[in-house]
């Protein structure tokens, strides 16, 4: 485990100074007082969710770009995801504590990504068991150091606190997690929107937490392997699923959620092929593979030319 | 100790800064942030002219304006794959030609990414790279008279959660050597050149072993390509001497001027000693 240490003191003077203000004021109108719970909507019984904004990760929105969520059952809660802040991670916290005081059992990662993990050490002292892909570690280990260092340049000191925490409980296929009366399916994907994607679907109320394996409005980024993901939405779509909670963008109805993704990934794959047919470069691949889909997403200049040359990149080997 | 070749240097110094970065890697790792946090505090220094000046033996570096450029995009989009294409251009009428090219990413643990040993006609290529950071990128032509010429561009670190390590863990140790050639009918800079594009592609993590792996409590050794030589017949075409800055599966595409051989030919060395080679029959001539 990477320890990001922090200056828990005087971050603790200025969240009283920030309290104080707040109370002269009167109203905290315009602000949020620190660990205010996050807002969270009750998607079906028992199951809770935070919808993160589509953007990119910055110092003002604390990191909160995903959909993170938790699941009560009758004897504990399951955290899926703890957001893109300690920050962010502890608010989610606050908003269980309003809803339960159960004990919180398992803190499920749905992937590696900073804004999926970096909330992990607002729930070390819960006694949790940290759960994750069995790929989960490695992809912590290989891209955590590089992910702290990119986002405290960005995020400065909205970062602090961060800690890797690796899974204690790794999943490979399918396993169940029990909630008390609740049932939590867990399944690790093969190499699709990342290498250690999984997703956990509630029995009860038949709710899928896709992770980032379901982008909806959001375009779906490119990090593990574009014929593993197009292969993982036949897959996902035969889940008998309700609804989803996709990693980015709104609540969805299932499987039509998923549809324009695949339009999406499945454009993306077919330029490539295209150029690499015709002994195009990669550099054209950039500015040219998918951008007929630019008016269907948001944050699509982020992410276009990336997922292109991730694509491009693997499809050469075809 | 000192070498007479510079090649061999080159290659010495790859190596040593390649280390000397890998255990201050290592050490901010074992200290936590605080070694990461006052690297950052720190004031930003320029490495260029050390690296320039360990590189090069305290060579002379002429501008390369208009004979060695460099073309990458601004914003390395993909931190683990940002192409590159370097192209070195003779005024018409000077009769040196260029010998060997040095590509250095600054701010990389290895700064030297790659140096190539260039035969006749080859005057462009590409590859892709690792962009750690924020960082200046220099490419440097040493040119049949022995002068150095230097160009450089900078490159913005990507955003999101690009990160310049590998996408699929799961896959990279399958296949590993596996080699792909391809020419391409087009010709790069009209027909009275002849010259011709051709591409090799290879397997291989080409990892850092920077990263603990978090399983196995073990740093994940360095694992890279670590030589690579394109031949016509029996004549070089290109030489890639190169390290962990070259991505993922090395992928470079060349120019170069047909000889009328009948075959290419790859052998490719890794850091673990493996010998890869293979061979393809040369396209007819257009």
């Amino acid at each position: 485990m990477l320890l990001w240490p922090c200056c828990y003191d005087s971050k603790a003077a200025r969240c009283l100074l920030a309290a104080a203000f707040l109370l002269m004021a009167g109203v905290g109108a315009g602000s949020v007082p620190p660990d205010a719970p996050l807002q969270v909507r009750e998607v079906a019984v028992g199951v809770f969710v935070h919808f993160g904004v589509n953007a990119l990760m910055t110092a003002e929105n604390e990191g909160a770009i995903a959909n993170i969520g938790f699941v009560v059952g009758d004897d504990a809660v399951a955290v899926i995801d703890t957001g893109g802040s300690v920050r962010e991670g502890r608010r989610l916290l606050a908003a269980i504590r309003n809803v339960t005081a159960k004990p919180i059992r398992y803190v499920i990662n749905t992937h590696a990504h900073p804004d999926h993990v970096f909330g992990n050490a607002a729930f070390a002292g819960e006694a949790a068991i940290f759960v994750g892909h069995r790929n989960l570690p490695r992809a912590l280990a290989l891209r955590g150091p590089y992910y702290l260092d990119a986002f405290r340049r960005s995020m400065g000191d909205a970062l602090d606190g961060v800690e890797l925490i690796a899974p204690q409980q790794l999943i490979d296929g399918e396993v169940k997690l029990d909630l008390g009366n609740r049932a939590l399916s867990l399944h690790a994907w093969a190499a699709a929107h990342s290498d250690s994607d999984l997703t956990v679907f509630d029995d009860t109320t038949q709710i899928l937490f896709a992770g980032d394996l379901v982008f909806v409005r959001h375009i779906p980024v490119v990090d593990g392997s574009l014929r593993g993901w197009l292969a993982a939405v036949d897959a996902l779509s035969r889940i008998p699923a309700r609804r989803v909670v996709p990693g980015h963008g709104p609540l969805a109805g299932w499987p039509l959620a998923l549809a324009g993704e695949r339009r999406y990934l499945e454009r993306l794959a077919q330029d490539c092929r295209a150029l690499i047919a015709t002994g195009g470069s990669i550099a054209e691949a950039a500015a040219t593979a998918g951008v007929s889909e630019r008016s269907q997403w948001e944050l699509f200049e982020a992410y276009s030319a990336r997922n292109a040359t991730a694509a491009f990149a693997e499809l050469e080997w075809e | 100790m000192t070498f007479d070749s510079t090649y061999m240097c080159k290659g010495r110094l790859m190596l040593r800064l390649g280390v000397r970065t890998l255990w201050v890697a290592a050490l901010a790792a074992a200290l936590g942030c605080g070694a990461a946090r006052s690297t950052l505090a720190a004031e930003p220094v320029d490495p260029w002219p050390e690296l320039a000046r360990d590189i090069f033996n305290g060579r002379q570096l002429a501008d390369g304006a208009g004979l060695i450029a460099i073309d990458m995009p601004y914003r390395a989009e993909d931190a683990a794959i940002v192409p590159v294409t370097l192209r070195a251009t003779l005024p018409p009428g000077d009769a040196r030609t260029v010998k060997v090219i040095t590509l250095v990413i600054d701010q990389n643990p290895a700064p030297v990414a790659a140096t190539f040993q260039v035969g006749a006609g080859v005057t462009m290529i590409s590859t892709r790279i690792r962009v750690d950071s924020y960082t200046n990128v220099h490419a440097v032509a040493e040119l049949s008279d022995g002068k150095l010429y230097v160009s450089t561009t900078f490159v913005k670190a990507s955003g999101g959660c690009s990160a310049p390590t590998t996408k699929n863990a799961e896959q990279v140790n399958a296949n590993v050597g596996q080699m792909r050639f391809r020419q391409f009918a087009k010709l790069s800079e009209g027909p009275a050149s002849g010259s011709r594009e051709a591409q090799i592609m290879i397997r291989h993590p080409n990892n850092s072993g920077l990263q603990r792996d978090q399983v196995t409590l073990l740093y994940i050794p360095v694992f890279f390509i670590k030589e690579l030589r394109v031949l016509q017949g029996d004549e070089l075409v290109l030489a890639m001497e190169s390290g962990i800055s070259i991505s993922e599966d090395p992928n470079i595409r060349f120019s170069y001027l047909p000889n009328g051989s009948n075959t290419f030919r790859v052998e490719a060395v890794d850091s673990s000693g493996h010998v890869f080679k293979s061979e393809w029959p040369a396209a007819p001539a257009m």
